[in-house]
């Protein structure tokens, strides 16, 4: 029978949503951001170590601790297996990447090259609805980043 | 409470009225609808749409002011409206006054028994004593409740002094009479319950609660949001003193309300807003309020939506309030039966057996409720998932969502059982089965 859900559930997202890769509350951290998505309930805390500084600045560690539909869930394990080890100019770009693509309604190709295992939310992109989902634990990583510039 | 399923409606009758539907014929996902969420909101016969075409094309004008024919004409439908959903329910005319829905109507009840002891406080005469809210005093509410039949009794408490109490849920979500009055005592002041429960379906026995609360001297405020809609009410009879529900519920357009308060209970309560519409006479610091039910009504109606919800409910009338719970009675016992029978699948609320209103919550062992939602939808059920208003309820059911499917007088035991099948499949199809 074909997929009724038309490639919204990739195999890798209910990996993700199991694997949960990254969770746990890192110490010491530079930054945190709690975020809730009202509509349903889904709830995430991401916390971000930084090295280096200024342009050299990267990722040193991120842990994260939410609840939540297989979506939001399993886009924070993917964040959580991407940004360490990439610059804070690296990570920015890549949440915009995701952010464009999901809210493309489609219309845009999704960049392999730049978001690896994330493109697999790509069928986020026709179900609206579920954008805020797979982008929580993007934009609160986002905002925690923001805070550190502050 | 009827249980005389001879009455429930046929199938053949259940398919002439969806006929009247418009959107039931419509498939939004390109599949055919099953709409299973006339608890947040339900559909509207061609019938509640024309009366507002027709008020809207040959009667519109403002009401109550203007000497002209067609502000008569206007005036007339409005207060005619009023007549009907007032029989509809149980009450008269004078006990009913319009709100912008359920919500806005339990805020004006509590908001207008803050305004009541605030005048008190300030010295401007004695508070009546069926409205004092003193420090130490208690609201009684219970675990269930929808945020609307809550948050305006925690900011009454926070105002007043008074202490918010609550009767628990158990395990199931269901709370108990036996539980409920026993937190009835002197210092109760209101009681505010729901008459059924939109996540659980349980239905409160209000002529108990009615009874311990009037013995103590408390006021009994009902949310009668999933009852009106669906069964056949008479608040007179149940004796309570305040009560609220949603046209948009009720096969009526959206943005209108109504707020039930009994004659003494009208006369004593200060509005919650003032303004145009609801005063006899106004100087440059002074005014006076017409008597109820205009004095809780300041500014312009939405008289055609009013019209409209008249019509709602002479169509529930015609096919007969009787016969639509005893065919959503049916139904409720056949999607809790159903989804109870399904592996992984937990229904919370009433036993099954016990009595339950026409609607089922679920949840799936494994699977977030937006995610089991997600595969129904794209079956072409609407159901509800999320918190459904209710977070402390799924607090205690230890979830951030249920799943819900509820039904209406359209709402047909083939549509139930394509509920049940795609139910049965979630868990497989999100690979924890
Ligand atoms: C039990 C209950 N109370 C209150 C409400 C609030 O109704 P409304 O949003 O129309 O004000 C609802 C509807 O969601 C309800 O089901």
């Amino acid at each position: 029978m074909a997929d009724p859900l038309a490639g919204l559930y990739q195999e890798l997202i209910l990996e993700h949503a199991k694997l949960r890769a990254g969770e746990g509350e890192i110490e010491p951290f530079d930054a945190e951001r709690h975020l809730k998505n009202p509509t349903c309930g889904d709830e995430v805390t991401v916390r971000v170590r930084l090295a280096g500084d200024g342009d050299e600045a990267r990722v040193d560690a991120l842990g994260w601790v939410g609840q939540g539909c297989s979506i939001s869930q399993a886009s924070a394990s993917v964040l959580a297996e991407q940004a360490p080890g990439l610059t804070v100019a690296a990570v920015r770009e890549r949440i915009e990447a995701m952010r464009e693509l999901l809210r493309s309604r489609g219309a845009v190709e999704p960049d392999e090259a730049l978001l690896g295992d994330a493109v697999a939310f790509a069928g986020v992109a026709k179900f609206p609805m579920r954008v805020k989902c797979a982008m929580l634990a993007w934009v609160a990583l986002e905002e925690a980043l923001a805070e550190l510039d502050g | 409470m009827t249980t005389a399923t001879e009455t429930a409606l046929t199938e053949e009758r259940v398919q002439q009225l969806r006929a009247d539907f418009p959107i039931l014929a419509e498939q939004p996902g390109g599949v055919p609808l099953v709409y299973l969420d006339s608890g947040a909101t339900s559909q509207q016969p061609r019938q509640v749409l024309e009366a507002e075409w027709a008020f809207r094309t040959q009667h519109n004008a403002a009401v109550h002011r203007g000497a002209h024919t067609l502000a008569a004409l206007a005036t007339d439908d409005y207060e005619l409206a009023r007549e009907r959903i007032a029989r509809f329910v149980g009450a008269r005319p004078t006990e009913i006054s319009w709100t912008m829905n359920a919500t806005d109507a339990l805020n004006s009840v509590a908001l207008s028994l803050a305004e009541a002891n605030r005048a008190h406080a300030d010295g401007a005469g004695a508070v009546d004593p069926t409205l004092r809210i003193r420090p130490g005093d208690e609201i009684l509410v219970t675990e269930a409740e929808h945020h609307a039949n809550l948050l305006p009794w925690q900011r009454l408490a926070t105002e007043t002094g008074a202490t918010l109490r609550w009767v628990e849920v158990d395990d199931e979500g269901v709370w108990t009479t036996d539980a409920l009055l026993a937190l009835i005592t002197e210092r109760t002041r209101v009681v505010a319950i729901a008459h059924v429960s939109n996540v659980t379906g349980q239905i409160a026995d209000v002529p108990a609660v009615v009874a311990a609360a009037h013995e103590a001297g408390a006021l009994v405020v009902l949310d009668a949001c999933q009852s009106v809609p669906h069964r056949p009410v008479d608040f007179r009879a149940l004796g309570v003193d305040a009560a609220a529900f949603s046209s948009h519920k009720m096969l009526g357009p959206g943005g209108i309300g109504v707020l039930y308060l009994t004659e003494a209970l009208g006369e004593a309560l200060p509005p919650a807003r003032v303004g145009g519409s609801m005063i006899t006479t106004v100087t440059m610091t002074e005014h006076e309020f017409l008597p109820a039910p205009q004095k809780f009504e300041a500014g312009t109606q939405p008289v055609a939506s009013i019209v409209g919800l008249a019509a709602a409910v002479d169509y529930l009338e015609a096919v007969g309030m009787p016969a639509i719970e005893a065919h959503e009675v049916a139904l409720g016992e056949r999607l809790a039966a159903g989804a109870a029978a399904i592996d992984g699948v937990r229904l919370v609320g009433p036993r099954l057996g016990a009595e339950r209103a026409g609607l089922a919550s679920v949840i799936v062992d494994g699977v977030h409720a937006h995610d089991a939602g997600q595969l129904l939808d794209a079956h072409g059920i609407a159901a509800r998932v999320g918190h459904h208003c209710a977070q402390p309820l799924h607090r205690r059911l230890g979830t951030a969502a249920t799943t819900r499917a509820s039904a209406y007088l359209y709402t047909t035991e083939d549509e139930v059982d394509r509920f049940l099948d795609v139910l049965s499949g979630v868990r497989a199809y999100f690979g924890v089965a």
